[in-house]
């Protein structure tokens, strides 16, 4: 048996890691604020990152392969487990885009429940962000006021389903559950309660000299090397490029609601912050505007006990809280899916972070990670 | 034997200038005991404010209102798997933690807690604790380099770079104050207690004199304390989520829990310079305006009132607590620590304990609030980044403490000087 000897090449070419100019730092799996199970191997000189690498697949478990394997209704619930905090969002892509196989449409008043619910899970989703990203940037505070306002949202999720966080809402071809006794006068105590929230979140952060410092001209990204990369949501419009695909190109009844789509100007940290938080009023907005205007009549369109789309594909996507959801579906006309391929937003936006990490302190890499708001289990799905 | 330990008593000093070894003894172990108690109760008072900050509870389990959350801690950690990393340089390691503690109990030395109440009085009270709080820093290297690990080393390094800048506004902040002592008698002190006696007999604390002069220097030298002990917004050294815990990343059990007690009587450590130097150290509020024997009288109910308050609140949470019986042993225990309290209240009351104990009453709650304070930058600010606490300390820091340095010295010659100007006019 030959004995190794790369490893005595590794240690000449290698110093150590005091007499090295280059150090190489391993951020993750676990570290406190990768957001789960990222990693990310930093190269610095001294405190300044001079490039990245992430590794993902921690998570990995094989949606898109289980897809394969279960009936289109079967598939339903996994595809909340993608991201965890915003499972709302998914199950509506998902349910959209077999719809759009199908060739079927949700009734009106489900699609306004539908959207109801989904502005709400982008509320509780942004609250996550918001939590995390300020405990990343040192300020512990605001995390516990946003869970404590999250847990509205949820308890309005668990009255309409049972489910506080894999809600499994949505069935495909409307919803299967009817809007509960006093839905709309939840809905809306909640929005009446949550704008003076927001400002108390903005009153700890916004005008903080120490925030204002962490955050702005960090990690910028320029509206061109946005499109290039293919980073989608808050992080595209931070840029200045207004681009909501609620607007863009109206999915569920999203052309009847009147809301705006805020823009930043930079597209450093702190533009993303103040995206975040309009889309979070313009939220609300919405759901008051969806609950006033809540039609009578079906929740569940005409769709047959077993699914068979057609043979074909089809390729649909949402605005989630993180960016464009993409459901890209193709059926071999039997009750399974043949593939499924899912256009993660938190995935594509990740890719973004080399470039804004680069020449910055390794204290950024944090602040970055946190406003790009990833999710590790929609990363590696 | 007996003589020479009743001889101190009459002195009027402090052991240390009394020369009588033995009391020095009994003040070094009664300061240690009780920086190890309020380390115990910061460790409580910490968690449960900051808590209410964050609108939680707080530890309520181990104990009512998670009394003997700190002992339960504290027993947890000893009894825990002490690991030293198998590269890590084993003496350097072991030593680091020690040489932290030393230092951060050393200081405590010349810490005037009242006129008698310090282990000794050097004549330069001042250098001595600047210096020795100081070499904390080569225990937070130490630890870092030995560790053999990223992370600690880049925790340690940031720590002796904020460590270093910080010293130098800090050293300008206190210089301004050591300036103010001399002023009228000409005879400047670094004395702790000269120093709160100067401000006596000037009669007001050095915080006020010269407004603003005196507080922009107290303002600087009360951010770069925080800067000192690594405390949020300026805590980059252990910055939970970058660095994971910084300098004292691998340590655990006993050890890790030396590097605990070290920040926060570094932390008391400070906040007594402060005190001591600008807050008129244990002289009560207000002697000029409210001065007389009646107010003196009233104000030496105070102490007594405090522990009477706190034992309100106890017998309040006693009757507050759940009347089933998974709580009877939490209700004895609160009301008993309640009892306990109001007694130690109603022993303050006695005039001869009373009168000896008003000094440390004043400068524990002086000290008191720069806890509070500490906790409260906690729960607001977010932490700042490297190159913004170097500029903040470089930048802002600096040139003002040099400023304040010159503006007192400048002031404190106007006489001098307006004699000199008009001899030239005349």
């Amino acid at each position: 048996m030959s004995e190794r000897t790369d490893y005595l090449d590794l240690d000449t070419k290698d110093e150590t890691f005091l007499d090295a100019t280059e150090l190489v730092l391993n951020m993750g799996p676990q570290h406190p604020s990768t957001h789960g199970v990222l990693r990310v191997i930093l190269k610095l000189d001294g405190e300044k990152v001079l490039g990245t690498e992430c590794v993902i697949g921690y998570l990995h478990r094989g949606v898109e392969k289980i897809a394969e394997n279960r009936t289109y209704a079967m598939f339903n619930p996994y595809v909340d487990r993608m991201d965890y905090v915003a499972a709302v969002s998914n199950g509506l892509g998902y349910c959209e885009a077999v719809e759009k196989l199908l060739n079927v449409e949700a009734p009106p008043r489900a699609q306004y429940i539908r959207v109801i619910l989904t502005e709400l899970c982008r509320i509780a989703s942004h609250q996550v962000w918001l939590g995390t990203h300020a405990l990343d940037i040192g300020a512990i505070t605001p995390l516990f006021y946003c869970f404590r306002d999250r847990e509205e949202v949820l308890k309005i999720f668990e009255k309409y389903c049972g489910a506080r966080l894999t809600t499994h809402a949505f069935r495909i071809g409307g919803c299967i559950y009817e809007a509960y006794e006093g839905f709309e006068q939840d809905c809306k105590k909640f929005c009446d309660a949550f704008l003076p929230k927001l400002d108390e979140y903005e009153e700890l952060l916004t005008t903080n000299r120490i925030w204002v410092e962490r955050t702005k001209g960090v990690g910028i990204l320029n509206p061109e090397d946005c499109i290039a990369l293919g980073v989608t949501g808050p992080v595209l419009r931070a840029s200045g490029v207004k681009w909501d695909l609620r607007k863009a190109q109206p999915y569920e009844s999203y052309k009847d609601f009147d809301f705006e789509i805020p823009t930043g100007l930079n597209g450093d940290t702190y533009d993303r912050y103040l995206v975040r938080i309009e889309e979070m009023r313009q939220a609300v907005r919405i759901i008051r505007q969806a609950v006033d205007g809540l039609p009578q009549g079906p929740i569940m369109a005409k769709v047959p006990k077993v699914i068979k789309p057609p043979v074909g594909e089809v390729y649909h996507s949402i605005e989630a809280p993180k960016g464009e959801l993409g459901y890209f579906i193709v059926s071999d006309a039997s009750t399974q899916p043949y593939r499924i391929r899912v256009r993660p937003p938190s995935f594509v936006n990740l890719q973004a972070l080399d470039k804004m990490v680069r020449g910055l302190l390794v204290a950024d890499v944090v602040a970055v990670i946190g406003t790009l708001d990833i999710v590790l289990g929609e990363v590696d799905r | 034997m007996i003589e020479y330990i009743k001889g101190y008593l009459s002195s009027g000093t402090t052991p240390g200038e009394a020369g009588n070894l033995f009391w020095a003894t009994v003040y070094i172990l009664l300061v240690i005991a009780g920086v190890s108690v309020a380390v115990l109760c910061m460790n409580w008072l910490e968690r449960k404010i900051l808590a209410h900050m964050q609108i939680r509870l707080g530890p309520m389990r181990v104990g009512p209102h998670g009394l003997l959350q700190p002992f339960a801690d504290a027993l947890k950690l000893l009894i825990k798997e002490d690991i030293i990393p198998h590269d890590a340089d084993k003496l350097v390691f072991w030593s680091a933690p020690v040489v932290v503690t030393m230092t951060a109990f050393t200081t405590f030395l010349v810490v005037p807690f009242g006129r008698t109440h310090a282990v000794t009085d050097m004549n330069i009270g001042v250098l001595f604790m600047l210096g020795v709080s100081s070499l904390g820093v080569l225990g937070i290297i130490m630890a870092g380099w030995s560790s053999n690990s990223h992370y600690p080393l880049m925790g340690s390094l940031r720590s002796s770079a904020q460590m270093v800048s910080y010293e130098i506004a800090m050293g300008l902040a206190i210089v301004s104050a050591v300036l103010m002592t001399s002023l009228q008698t000409g005879t400047g002190t670094l004395s702790m207690i000269g120093i709160v006696e100067s401000q006596a007999s000037q009669h007001t604390w050095f915080i006020f004199k010269f407004f603003p002069l005196g507080f922009l220097a107290f303002a600087v030298f009360a951010i770069a304390m925080v800067a000192e002990t690594n405390r949020a917004p300026f805590d980059l050294p252990e910055a939970e989520s970058e660095l994971v815990a910084g300098f004292h990343t691998e340590y655990s059990g006993f050890r890790w829990s030396l590097f605990f007690l070290a920040e926060y009587s570094a932390m008391l450590a400070v906040s007594s310079i402060a005190v001591t130097l600008w807050l008129g150290g244990w002289m009560r509020p207000f002697p000029n305006l409210l001065g007389g024997p009646t107010w003196d009288m009233a104000f030496s109910f105070l102490p007594a009132l405090t522990f009477f308050v706190l034992a309100a609140g106890c017998f309040l949470g006693t009757i507050r607590m759940p009347k089933i019986p998974q709580f009877r042993i939490q209700t004895i225990g609160l009301g008993t620590f309640g009892a306990l309290l109001g007694f130690v209240g109603l022993v303050l009351l006695v005039p001869a304990v009373s009168v000896r104990i008003q000094d440390i009453y004043w400068f524990v709650v002086k000290v008191a609030f720069f806890m509070y304070l500490y906790i409260w930058y906690r729960g607001t600010f977010p932490r700042y980044r490297f190159d913004q606490l170097m500029k903040v300390g470089w930048k802002v820091l600096l040139p003002t403490g040099l400023g304040v340095l010159i503006a007192t010295a400048l002031w404190g010659l106007m006489p001098q000087l307006s004699a000199a100007l008009t001899g030239v006019l005349q």
